[in-house]
């Protein structure tokens, strides 16, 4: 019993989880803090109320799809280190298309998030293709291409058509706006309506709870269909994971190359117009460095074990620390750096995974000796 | 005296019993065999022998003293020593480097490179195994290679040798060779435990031969008194047919035309020079030659995974050559890789996917799998290919025996229902029960009109099941005999380079 449950892949999620409290535990303390007292504080400023959940929520969005873009491109042996670039090209579309079309609530919105998808979605391709016909490694042009990006952000916004402050661009329309009752939000009297409910004023008013949330879920179930019940995802999956058998078997590996990461790069782009058409203040500003929507996703894909449904839960620990440490900063006085570096920590015992796999085996082999 | 002595040897791995109460002698200066198929427990038994793991039970002695060998280096010191199948060289060293690494005599970090010179020629001598100490590995043959292995062994001191299927990468003069340096160490000696599962082998040098079959010791007989058949029927535990019974083929119009094929390899090596055959519908043909004379290249220039040069690779008069396997498949050939781990199957997936891969768009109705369909068509490979166990369609394909996966690979090739069938090593790594199962499915392919085009370094493989015997020798066909009466000797000589002719 305990030998399979130490084999589970969750196991050795969970594993690295405990241990990266264990540890950062042990640094709080050593920085003079009580770990019982701010831990307590990071689940209160996490989920102790209502906005503190919606406002997690909101958070793992972004890192649902783009947890889910690094997985997809993971079943198809890709690694997709390139998904941070692949979110700034899709803001950027995100918000040109956000702002110049006009076309009607809800049929905007998904105009803006198809955009984002199909130019995220090729700029992902491009790293599949290079990597198909020149054998250039993925992670090499996918880092070159995140640079690109971001120059190509600030560029757009350097053009003055496309900006309405000098380092900043024009605020989607309200057409194209996905946060919940955003309309009334804008009037007097909406908000009026809305004050008449404490609950409304609480994960309404205050926050920006907009219908990402449902699209990401939507995402991950489709993608799910897609790599388990499709011969697109067999195939994908063939080549991911024995791509000289799938090549002799006369699956065209480099056109699926191209497909995987085209899909990947789209779930990054879908990622970024959620986050543009669902969190104020609904634009782009120019950039010094990384902001790590994407980058972000790959601790989450990592501690899902890189398994499509898990990266819903993976996300929303990683939201919720993050969005969490806001509050302890503030009550405790705990620089929110603490918990990059359980970020960090997470991910290093998620390496140490296999810990749990040599116990087992370890166990087995002192069991059947002992018979 | 018995140099070594295995009483009651048990082994489980889990809830896997591998070995069931065996035992072992090998008299001193003996010679025995221990025979089984693949999965018996051979290497299991051997590799307590050398220290590799613990057993579970029984009782070990080395020349009649009760030993508890705990690592290799323990058994290295009771003088047990252990040729790989796999040589374990290092290519850019020398002979003479190769022999000492990791035994290293040395005098305040050097070492006398006159003296281990003489040390090792005289150690060469004594057993007649003749070497050129001075030569990189790379520079030889693998026969040559093998005798390093055994030096090393002797050089460290070793009485007692363990052969792991020596014989399996040798050309057949080498065969005779090596039987020779084996008689000559038991003669100065050492004694011998020679896993194999070659009869014939074992009929011309070992006296002494234990079969164990699924981890149980069935017996230990004199090999001068037992038949071939007999030893067969001993471990597969049933009376095996050991020569291919099949009618004189009746081969049909041209499938397979192979024309002044050139083709170089990663390194611009020239692999294939001008190379020519043809294959008719309702044949075998059977390429002998031995490893690495272009056989790899061939495969790959026919399924368009390497580009060619120049000729031609034409199926019923369509050019297929420096297209992609996709189209190669679509023009009706199907192919049967020596590699079915790397090429064959996709070992994370279950029985039942791996037994659509390239054809998972025939089993989907508008992109989404219909898995009832699959499951069903995997079931039909498993039943029409005797692919044990039974049921086996949801679980990963690594849980199945090497044999069983064979069998699945090649019952998926075969419903594809290809004109040309290639079938490259179908048996290697397989017990002598699916060898037997898969000799005959490929003649029956042949009697309903298939060309199937054979490529083996096993040469009684090619002996048993060609029709046509092609010799392959340095990217070339050499020679082309109908296998009506070979003679093997002369077969040997071919694919050793000598000139036809002589």
């Amino acid at each position: 019993m305990v030998i399979r449950l130490l084999r589970k892949p969750v196991t050795g999620s969970l594993f690295a989880i405990l241990a990266a409290i264990i540890v950062g535990g042990v640094i709080l303390a050593a920085a003079g803090h009580n770990p019982i007292q701010v831990y307590g504080g990071l689940i209160y400023g996490a989920l102790g109320r209502p906005r503190f959940i919606v406002n997690t929520v909101i958070m793992s969005t972004s890192l649902i799809l783009t947890g889910l873009s690094v997985t997809f491109a993971y079943k198809t042996g890709l690694f997709n280190i390139g998904v941070e670039g692949q979110f700034i090209v899709g803001t950027v579309a995100a918000v040109f298309l956000g702002f110049f079309l006009n076309l009607p609530p809800i049929i905007h919105p998904i105009v803006v998030m198809l955009g984002a998808m199909l130019v995220s979605g090729t700029y992902g391709a491009i790293v599949g293709f290079l990597k198909a016909k020149f054998n250039i490694h993925e992670v090499l042009s996918s880092i070159m291409l995140n640079w690109v990006a971001l120059n190509l952000l600030n560029l757009y916004i350097g053009v003055e058509r496309f900006q309405r402050l000098p380092t900043v661009a024009h605020t989607i329309q309200d057409s194209a706006n996905i946060i919940i009752a955003h309309e009334m939000k804008r009037t007097p009297e909406g908000i009026a309506r809305l004050r008449e409910s404490e609950f409304l004023t609480e994960v309404i008013l205050r926050t920006d709870f907009n219908f990402g949330i449902f699209i990401a879920i939507a995402a991950v179930l489709i993608v799910k269909f897609v790599l388990d019940k499709t011969s697109l995802g067999y195939a994908l999956k063939a080549v991911g994971s024995n791509r000289d058998a799938a090549e002799f078997a006369g699956i065209n590996v480099k056109k699926h190359m191209v497909l995987s990461m085209f899909f990947a790069g789209s779930l990054a782009g879908l990622a970024a117009a959620v986050h543009i058409t669902g969190i104020s203040p609904n634009t782009i500003s120019m950039l010094g460095g990384f902001q790590n929507f994407g980058f972000n996703g790959i601790p989450v894909a990592l501690l899902a074990n890189a398994s499509v449904i898990p990266n819903i839960f993976s996300a929303l620990l990683f939201g919720g620390m993050t969005y969490g440490s806001g509050y302890i900063q503030s009550r405790h006085g705990v620089a929110t750096e603490i918990i990059d570096i359980m970020v960090g920590l997470i991910v290093f015992f998620v390496a140490l995974r296999a810990v749990c796999v040599l116990i087992a085996d370890k166990l087995e082999k002192r069991r059947s000796g002992s018979t | 005296m018995k140099s070594v002595r295995m009483k009651g040897i048990t082994k489980n791995f889990g809830n896997f019993r591998a070995l069931d109460n065996v035992d072992l002698e090998v008299e001193k200066a003996g010679i025995v065999a221990l025979l089984g198929e693949n999965g018996a427990g051979k290497s299991t038994l051997m590799n307590i022998l050398y220290g590799l793991f613990p057993a579970d039970g029984g009782e070990i002695f080395i020349n009649e003293q009760k030993v508890n060998i705990k690592s290799p280096a323990h058994s290295i010191a009771h003088g047990i020593g252990m040729v790989h199948q796999h040589f374990m060289l290092v290519g850019k060293l020398t002979v003479a480097q190769n022999i000492i690494l990791g035994a290293e005599k040395t005098r305040m970090g050097f070492f006398n490179k006159k003296k281990l010179n003489t040390e090792i020629m005289e150690i060469s001598e004594k057993y007649g195994l003749f070497i050129e100490p001075n030569k990189k590995i790379d520079e030889i043959s693998v026969g040559m290679q093998q005798r390093i292995e055994i030096l090393k062994v002797l050089y460290r001191g070793a009485d007692i040798l363990i052969f792991d299927e020596p014989t399996a990468v040798l050309t057949p003069q080498e065969i005779t060779e090596f039987m020779a340096i084996l008689r000559n160490l038991a003669n100065a000696g050492k004694s011998i435990i020679l896993i194999t599962h070659k009869l014939k082998e074992i009929k011309q040098v070992a006296e002494i031969c234990t079969v164990i079959r699924r981890g149980k010791y069935i017996g230990t007989v004199n090999v001068a008194e037992t038949t071939e058949k007999q030893l067969a029927a001993m471990m597969v535990g049933r009376e095996v047919i050991l020569n291919v019974e099949k009618q004189p083929a009746t081969p049909t119009e041209t499938a397979l035309e192979v024309k002044s094929l050139t083709a170089e390899d990663e390194n611009g090596i020239q692999k294939l020079k001008n190379l020519s055959f043809t294959l008719s519908k309702g044949e075998i043909y059977g390429i002998a030659g031995v490893d690495g004379n272009g056989q790899k290249e061939l495969v790959e220039a026919i399924t368009s995974l390497r580009k060619v040069k120049s000729g031609s690779i034409k199926i019923n008069n369509t050019e297929i050559q420096n297209t992609s396997p996709a189209n190669v498949i679509k023009n009706k050939i199907n192919t049967i890789h020596e590699d079915r781990h790397r090429r064959g199957l996709v070992l994370d997936f279950t029985v039942e996917n791996n037994a659509i891969l390239g054809k998972q768009s025939e089993f989907a109705n508008r992109g989404v799998l219909q898995f009832d369909k699959i499951n069903k068509y995997a079931g039909e490979l498993i039943e029409a290919f005797d692919v044990r166990p039974r049921g086996c369609e949801k679980q990963p394909i690594k849980s199945l025996s090497g044999g069983n996966q064979q069998k699945f690979i090649i019952a998926r090739e075969v419903f594809n229902d290809p004109d040309v069938l290639i079938a490259v090593q179908p048996t290697r790594g397989v017990d002598i029960g699916a060898i037997e199962f898969i000799h005959k499915a490929l003649v029956a392919e042949r009697d309903k009109g298939k060309a199937i085009l054979l490529i083996s370094l096993d040469l009684d493989e090619i002996l048993a099941l060609s029709d046509t015997i092609g010799v392959i020798y340095e990217g070339k066909i050499v020679e082309e005999l109908k296998n009506t009466d070979v003679d093997e000797n002369k077969l040997g000589l071919l694919m050793a380079g000598a000139s036809h002719g002589d």
